[in-house]
């Protein structure tokens, strides 16, 4: 029987490994899906009890959002204010354990309640520290973001404000805004996300516009640098042609002669760069609009569900090189084109920063409880385009906002780079654009503008605000 | 160093782990020390060292680990339990005394284990009788009739009728099982028993589905039945047996499962807990998000979240975060607060009684000794086996106790009763190695 008795306690050891194999399981290898799942309310009622970190603008002074203690002993939660009302509502966001959080608040989640590495909680835990969230310092600038919304002015559409040398975003407007201290009551949450003019959702990096001309910087890019064009080539500037067999016009039917580059961009002659579109083909076009980080999401520091890809659409698809496109209408920002508010900001930080296209942040420093600061290290997405061709670029762009369609842009004793936009959606109702940067010798700052609806054309319309947020800025670097 | 000597040695930590994990659960709980735990450390101390010398008396050669590490779970229980709630943990406290006192009268007074032999067939009626009792005398609790209200206190008489089965089975398998083996038919490849020997062991597969029906407790009708299959095996030596019995048993099963709504939804919760995760399926997955949140280390002594704060709703149950926390589900609670290591240490302790338990019947010399040990020990690991693996999903969960860990006066006095029987079973065996040792030297 004795050997009965030792497979059976075999089998007994078998059994109790399956409990072993099953808490390792559950405990450690499962734990983190086990915490996401949406049943479990303890990282919520954790986390309620941990003091969040303050969230910073620029400055390290300016609060955008503080927890404060409420009822006190074991019962102690936090709660988050915003000081700002809805200044910050988008990209900021919200955290309440009623209503989950979003935008920055969710994507620096992790540093905001302090979670560190298993091993380090422990280290802390033996020390007897509770836990404590570290302070952000974020990169969005009071002024800089004041001055976009007042630039907007109420009329719906957004700003986003780039340093070109670092990523880092200083305004980013999306109108209309909300307050997101409201947004713990429930029936004003329920308000705000039933709102036609969906105030939830942030139009600077979510909402798909048609680029309109400022697509012309791109396309010239990508002429300049594959070295099929240079500023001086030409092309016909007359008005309308066929491009895919259908009829197009320049902007009020506007006749030129045979013009070059520096000329067909500075009055953003369609027919010149719908040429020019064909002429470069589908792969060369997607070949730098990949650089500029079309056709994926962008690398900037929100939750994946609050940013869009900007590219060619057909419904809910991004078409790519092997698709039936209109490429003569896409190099002029029209065909199915939907792109961001953000992504057209780094179109003209990439052209600044002599062709280098940084990573977007939203943040500049990280300070834990203990004082200790991780700086921003800011990162090259991609290098878009060579030093030469971005000097070239830059050059047409000042030309654009000195005796071009730019010139509402134009800041006194400042050059200034940049490109206008206007897509028509229907006779008289425009999606009106500008994009640019400044000082162009020596870019500090850049900036893309939308204003949705409006009869308005891109110069007039956004030329002011870009003007406004770029003085703002620049004044406050210099003083 | 001699067997009771190293059993008192082995008391000693763990009556310093009881004052460690007390004062931890005063400094998370109050964060101030008093002398509290010290008391408690020795009361427990002392309880330990009076039954360690009823031991050395009456059983000098009885294995010196066995008492040791039921000893240890105790501590790991008390410890749990006054973390949870002090009161339950003064109940439990009595229930330990009572435990210790039913574990002395045993050995005390039960001179030979092997006069039970005598008696198996009323011993088998006892148990049959505790077993149906519940569902005269008590009241379903989740579906399932186990305890009988007595006066003040209920009773879960499974716990006892565990230990008059298995030594019912132990002794009547040690007398049929030479008939079993030699009158058994290959029929087809299979190897039946003879035919006139299976009615008993039908009897037991029937009583096991009675359990099921009458009772409506899976986790007990798996425990007596595993016990079974492992008797017959230890004493026939034939697996087909066990695969005839495994089968019979998971058609019976599975029977039910689709005519009694309780065992088919168990079923469903175990597939998945988190498709119903606010109302069926909402204390399985609870338990595993507790788990989730231990971690490799737990969160310490005291730290779980167990009840919602300030939470008064009409559903008290939705309040806990973690249902039942002191009797099912005390190993979730475990896992939470002292992480993997804390559950691995649970299961290593049983599994070291298991080796213990399985050990003395090695070295039994007798049959009916060696299915005794076989037999106790195994409806003891796989009791502890069924909760477990039910907290943790391995099985569909089920209501039986954490063996000296959970809350339940039955259940703590019927296994000091059956740790009882081992020892004494040990006691012989180890003496009778010991004086043939001494013999050759």
């Amino acid at each position: 029987m004795n050997r009965q008795i030792v497979k059976l306690f075999g089998f007994i050891v078998v059994l109790y490994a399956l409990l072993f194999g099953f808490t390792s399981y559950w405990s450690v290898f499962d734990s983190d899906s086990l915490e996401a799942n949406s049943a479990n309310r303890r990282p919520l009622l954790e986390e309620q009890q941990i003091r969040r970190g303050t969230i910073f603008a620029d400055d390290g002074r300016t609060v955008i959002a503080r927890s404060t203690p409420v009822g006190k002993g074991n019962n102690k939660i936090y709660v988050r204010h915003y000081p700002g009302g809805p200044l910050y509502g988008n990209p900021i966001g919200y955290s309440f354990v009623e209503r989950g959080r979003v935008g920055f608040e969710l994507s620096h989640n992790d540093e905001l309640v302090g979670n560190k590495t298993e091993f380090l909680s422990v280290l802390d835990e033996l020390q007897g520290h509770q836990q404590e969230g570290d302070d952000i310092v974020s990169s969005l600038n009071p002024a800089a973001q004041q001055a976009a919304v007042n630039g907007l002015g109420g009329r719906r559409g957004a700003v986003v404000a780039i340093v070109p040398s670092t990523g880092e975003v200083k305004a980013m407007a999306s109108i209309p805004e909300y307050d997101p201290n409201v947004v713990k009551n429930s029936k004003a949450f329920e308000r705000l996300n039933t709102d036609d003019s969906a105030p939830l959702f942030n139009r600077a990096t979510q909402a798909g516009y048609p680029p309109g001309s400022t697509m012309k910087v791109v396309t010239a890019t990508a002429a300049l640098d594959s070295g099929e064009l240079s500023p001086s080539s030409t092309f016909s500037g007359r008005s309308p042609i066929e491009i895919e067999g259908v009829p197009l016009s320049n902007s009020g039917g506007e006749q030129f002669g045979t013009i070059d580059m520096t000329t067909a961009l500075t009055n953003s002659v369609n027919t010149w760069w719908a040429q020019a579109g064909e002429k470069l083909g589908n792969d060369t076009m997607f070949k730098y609009m990949d650089r500029f980080g079309f056709n994926q999401k962008p690398q900037l520091d929100l939750p994946g569900f609050q940013l869009s890809a900007s590219g060619i659409y057909q419904g809910a698809r991004l078409l790519d090189a092997s698709d039936r496109i209109d490429i003569g209408r896409v190099a002029i920002g029209q065909e199915r084109l939907r792109v961001t508010p953000l992504q057209m900001a780094e179109v003209a930080a990439t052209v600044a920063n002599n062709g280098e296209l940084m990573e977007p942040r939203l943040w500049s420093k990280v300070i834990d409880p203990d004082g200790r600061e991780t700086r921003l290290d800011p990162a090259r997405q991609s290098k878009v385009m060579s030093e030469d061709t971005a000097s070239k670029l830059n050059t047409m762009m000042q030309s654009v906002v000195r005796e071009g369609t730019g010139t509402a842009g134009a800041v006194s004793g400042i050059d200034v780079a940049g490109k206008t936009g206007t897509a028509e959606l229907s006779p008289g109702v425009n999606d009106a654009w500008f994009i640019g940067f400044a000082p162009a010798s020596d870019p500090q700052i850049a900036i893309s503008c939308i204003v949705e609806h409006t009869s308005g054309f891109g110069g007039p319309t956004c030329g002011p605000i870009f003007k406004s947020v770029a003085e703002t800025i620049l004044s406050g670097r210099n003083g | 160093m001699s067997a009771r000597t190293r059993e008192l040695f082995a008391l000693i930590p763990v009556a310093l782990l009881v004052t460690a994990g007390f004062t931890a659960v005063l400094i998370a709980n109050s964060d101030q020390l008093g002398n509290l735990s010290f008391l408690y450390g020795a009361y427990f101390l002392a309880l330990c060292v009076a039954t360690h010398i009823v031991i050395r008396i009456r059983l000098p050669d009885a294995d010196p680990f066995l008492f040791p590490l039921v000893a240890l779970l105790a501590a790991f229980g008390m410890v749990m339990l006054f973390r949870l709630d002090e009161g339950l943990a003064r109940d439990q406290a009595n229930w330990f005394v009572l435990g210790l006192l039913l574990f002395s009268a045993t050995i005390i007074f039960l001179r030979d284990y092997e006069a039970l032999e005598r008696y198996r067939y009323l011993i088998a009626l006892a148990g049959f009788i505790l077993l149906i009792l519940p569902r005269f005398l008590g009241h379903a609790v989740n579906d399932a009739y186990l305890a009988i209200d007595l006066g003040p206190i209920t009773f879960q008489p499974t716990e006892l009728a565990k230990i008059c089965i298995v030594v019912f089975l132990a002794s009547y398998l040690n007398e049929r099982r030479e008939v079993l083996v030699v009158g058994a038919r290959n029929i087809a490849g299979v190897v039946l028993p003879p035919l006139k020997h299976l009615g008993p062991l039908l009897v037991v597969w029937g009583a096991a589905m009675l359990l099921l029906v009458f009772i409506r407790d899976l986790g007990s009708s798996v425990m007596f039945f595993g016990a079974f299959l492992a008797l017959i095996y230890v004493a026939t030596a034939r697996i087909s047996f066990v695969i005839i019995g495994l089968a019979m048993f998971v058609v019976g099963a599975y029977f039910f499962a689709h005519t009694a709504a309780h065992v088919q939804q168990r079923f469903d919760i175990w597939l998945d807990p988190f498709d119903d995760a606010g109302g069926s399926g909402y204390q399985l997955s609870q338990s595993l998000f507790a788990q989730a949140d231990g971690g490799l280390f737990g969160r310490g002594l005291g730290d779980s979240l167990v009840q919602l704060p300030a939470c008064h709703g009409d559903f008290p149950d939705r309040c806990a975060i973690l249902p039942a926390p002191h009797t099912d589900f005390v190993y979730a609670v475990i896992v939470n607060e002292l992480g993997l290591f804390g559950g691995a240490a649970v299961v290593l302790i049983y599994a070291l009684i298991a080796e213990r338990g399985f050990k003395t019947a090695v070295l039994a010399e007798d049959g009916f000794s060696k299915l005794l040990a076989t037999g106790l020990t195994a409806i003891f690991a796989l009791q502890a086996f069924v909760i477990i693996g039910g907290v943790t999903r391995v099985i569909p969960l089920t209501g039986v106790t954490l063996p000296f860990i959970s809350y339940g006066g039955s259940s703590i006095v019927a296994n000091f009763v059956l740790l009882a029987l081992l020892l004494m079973v040990s006691d012989k065996a180890r003496r009778r190695v010991r004086l043939q040792s001494e013999t050759r030297v």
